[in-house]
């Protein structure tokens, strides 16, 4: 059957189960418009601005597990992409980004609306394609699911110029498999490595577990929960790698690095045996590479052989997935028990403890995210921006279930939180809760009308205290209270939710804001909350850029 | 130290693969000394001799991130391995009735061939490994260089063993050779091991 490129393409994503798919039309895109109406089971997101695309598709893929799909047209719209490609990059989210580019023969030629997006996006992609031939889409599109899909997740970018959307193919079905000799699938780790990893952990005294995202991704949970009971491992986990432990369990010690729990830094940096599972050893999550506890021996667990060794010399590299990995591990673990090790943390957790919320009546970040776990007995999806609601998101809120913490880690991308809330929406019907920063939210505020229109049930929390925090808070440490473009006017929040049909309210005090909770229960539209915060509440602990984690502050005090 | 380290890496035949390359060497801030790439012995693969700086470390994580790009089929690094390696120079040196003899001298010493005469130059062909070659250079600047083009280093392996892509069709095998590839350093299976 003879199919134009379009179809081809739409027929493809029906193939791969895709369906929702976020995107923005224009002017090379048209033929595959065209064809939409034909496929009324791939359900087309219209966005309001292209990055809001790749960030909904990002949000999606993280909640759902699947790959998420975007689109848009050439030169301005695929560069639109490009932030929402490179967030996903760095948090390793399988995404395929499908743009349409210019007819061929103006390829080359800075025809109207030409970008070389394969070449914008060669070191923000897993892989990319320029596809020249209607029969090459199917190929190329089955190759970009698994790609993004397997080892190390990733975007993948299809770039399809107008003439070959129109152009006809042989469609015979969508591919069985793929056949790409570069790309061998490292899930299953080697004997030996498995073996030497077992037996320094089980020689370890004072072990400790690092989990990341690769945990969450490889929907891990059990195994690493069976893994740190049997060898009595305390377990930290990285900010993207928050879910991947039940933090509930009596062996989660919360989250390390720059604003990561005290005792879970104090840890790191006290164990003989660091053992990372699915992360990368990031500078965010270390501190200082010089300084962090050079006497530890490093068990690296990583899909990615890339990332072994890129930071720290490891004394045990595993090559392989997650979960696949543990499973081979977990017959070679010995049933230890650690009381001396745990109790020396728990000290540690008694003096410096995470609940140090102030009375009173005002709204502060901690309290404010306490009292949303709360309402929400715990079990909402969050989706956060960047910045100090970020790290109050990540320290306070009791995360139990995979998947169940959305948030930009790697590239901190502010202004996420709008769309990919709303992408992740489409994954679930019990609400998401969006916290927002107030500059974040301004960012991307444009897609209320996209949430409007779709009626989801997104409950934007903007914890606004008028200032870019974050940046604020650097300001007053580091550079002697020089504020210097963080008070951020705003327009009225409630006002603007309106004004897109969305339901506006807005909290001042702490009985105002649990009122919001109560009011909320039940309500199945969107709605924005302007939870107005003190306006100069700083994030703690923290480890100062370039210091080490042994070095962790707790206040102003200790600088 | 940073040292002068080989490496020879397949790559599919398609456009766009030299710019992968480049793109991954240059954000990584990895030094390229050269690179050449040419047809091998198999239909549709590229293979490409990369001489980089670095130390062991950096030198490995090259082959890492190489290796992570799709279309590289397979990474190694053969700096430690017993090999052949060869570089060839166009120099046009200058030469006249007065001093040709001279020059010709020069070119019978290192076993260059002359592939161009001119009544005030010579084009010279060195074919050699690098040390060679920059011996050549030396001694012909002394009659004046004009201008020259090297190569950049192509090496091969000694011996039965072939730095060729595994043929792979079974996934857990690819899996295997390729691990075996990567990382190569004297120190051990991985390169880091602490201990």
């Amino acid at each position: 059957m003879r199919l134009t490129g379009a179809r081809i393409l739409m027929e493809c994503l029906r193939a791969e189960g895709v369906e929702v798919f976020f995107g923005y039309p224009g002017g090379v895109v048209l033929p595959l418009y065209n064809t939409l109406g034909e496929y009324p089971d791939i359900k087309h997101v219209l966005v309001r601005h292209e990055q809001a695309a790749a960030h909904a598709a990002d949000g999606y893929a993280r909640v759902a597990g699947r790959t998420g799909v975007c689109l848009a047209t050439s030169g301005p719209g695929a560069t639109n992409l490009v932030t929402g490609i490179t967030t996903a990059y760095m948090d390793s989210v399988p995404m395929v980004v499908l743009t349409g580019n210019v007819a061929r023969d103006l390829i080359g030629r800075d025809g109207f609306q030409e970008a070389d997006i394969t070449g914008i996006t060669l070191p923000i992609t897993k892989h990319n394609y320029l596809l020249m031939r209607a029969s090459e889409i199917a190929p190329a599109v089955k190759e970009a699911f698994h790609i993004a899909s397997t080892g190390r997740k990733g975007p993948v970018l299809v770039d399809i110029p107008k003439d070959v959307f129109i152009e006809e193919a042989e469609w015979d079905g969508y591919p069985q498999g793929v056949s790409l000799r570069g790309y061998p699938i490292m899930d299953v780790p080697r004997e030996e490595e498995v073996a030497k990893a077992a037996e320094t952990i089980n020689a370890a005294k004072k072990p400790i577990i690092i989990a990341g995202h690769g945990v969450v991704q490889s929907e891990a949970q059990g195994e690493l929960v069976e893994f740190a009971e049997r060898s009595d491992t305390p377990v930290l986990t990285t900010l993207l790698g928050i879910s991947g432990m039940p933090e509930d369990h009596e062996l989660s010690y919360g989250f390390l690095g720059m604003h990561g729990h005290f005792y879970a830094n104090m840890a790191a940096d006290e164990a003989d045996v660091v053992i990372g599972i699915g992360m990368r050893f990031d500078d965010r999550a270390m501190g200082r590479f010089s300084d962090f506890n050079p006497t530890a021996k490093i068990v690296h667990i990583d899909i990615d052989p890339a990332e072994i060794g890129k930071n720290f010399k490891t004394h045990a590299p595993v090559n392989g997935d997650v979960k696949e990995t543990l499973a081979r591990l977990l017959p070679q673990i010995e049933q230890h028990s650690h009381p001396e090790w745990l109790a020396e943390i728990d000290q540690i957790m008694a003096q410096h403890p995470t609940d140090y919320v102030e009375e009173g009546t005002s709204l502060g970040g901690p309290w404010l995210v306490q009292a949303l776990a709360e309402a929400t007995d715990g079990q909402s999806t969050i989706v956060t921006g960047v910045g100090q609601h970020q790290m109050w998101a990540a320290q306070y809120y009791p995360y139990t279930k995979q998947r169940q913490w959305v948030t930009s880690g790697g590239l901190g991308t502010m202004g996420y939180e709008v769309p990919a809330a709303m992408g992740a929406q489409f994954a679930q019907r019990e609400p998401i809760w969006s916290i927002c920063g107030d500059g974040g939210f301004q960012m991307t505020s444009q897609e209320l009308q996209t949430v409007a229109e779709h009626n989801l049930p997104v409950r934007f929390a903007i914890f606004n205290n008028g200032f870019l925090g974050m940046v604020r808070q650097w300001q007053e440490l580091f550079y002697a209270n020089n504020y210097h473009s963080v008070d951020l006017g705003q327009p009225d929040f409630v006002k603007l939710a309106e004004a897109y049909g969305v339901r506006g309210v807005r909290a001042t005090t702490r009985a105002e804001a649990l009122q919001v909770f109560r009011d909320l229960e039940g309500y199945d539209g969107p709605v924005v909350i302007d939870f107005q915060l003190e306006r100069e509440e700083n994030v703690w602990p923290m480890v100062p850029a370039g210091a080490a984690l042994s070095e962790t502050i707790e206040s102003a005090e200790d600088l | 130290m940073a040292s002068r380290n080989t490496i020879v890496a397949h790559v599919e035949d398609r456009p766009g693969v030299l710019a992968r390359v480049a793109s991954l060497f240059r954000r990584r801030g990895f030094n390229i000394e050269s690179l050449t790439v040419g047809h091998c012995e198999e239909p549709g693969l590229s293979r490409m001799t990369i001489v980089v700086d670095g130390d062991d470390h950096q030198v490995d994580q090259v082959c890492r991130q190489l290796f992570k790009l799709i279309d590289v089929v397979s990474v190694q690094d053969i700096t430690y391995a017993p090999m052949v390696d060869r570089e060839l120079a166009l120099i046009k040196v200058s030469a006249t009735n007065f001093n040709r003899r001279e020059v010709l001298d020069v070119v019978e010493v290192f076993r260059a061939d002359v592939v161009d005469v001119h009544s005030e130059a010579l084009i010279v062909q060195v074919l050699g490994d690098e040390g060679k070659v920059d011996a050549a250079v030396k001694m012909f600047e002394q009659f004046g260089i004009l201008e020259m083009v090297r190569t950049g280093r192509v090496a091969m392996v000694r011996g039965t063993e072939t730095t060729k892509p595994p043929a792979i069709s079974d996934s857990q095998q690819a899996a295997a050779a390729i691990r075996a590839m990567l990382g190569r350093r004297p120190e051990g299976v991985l390169p880091f091991a602490s201990d």
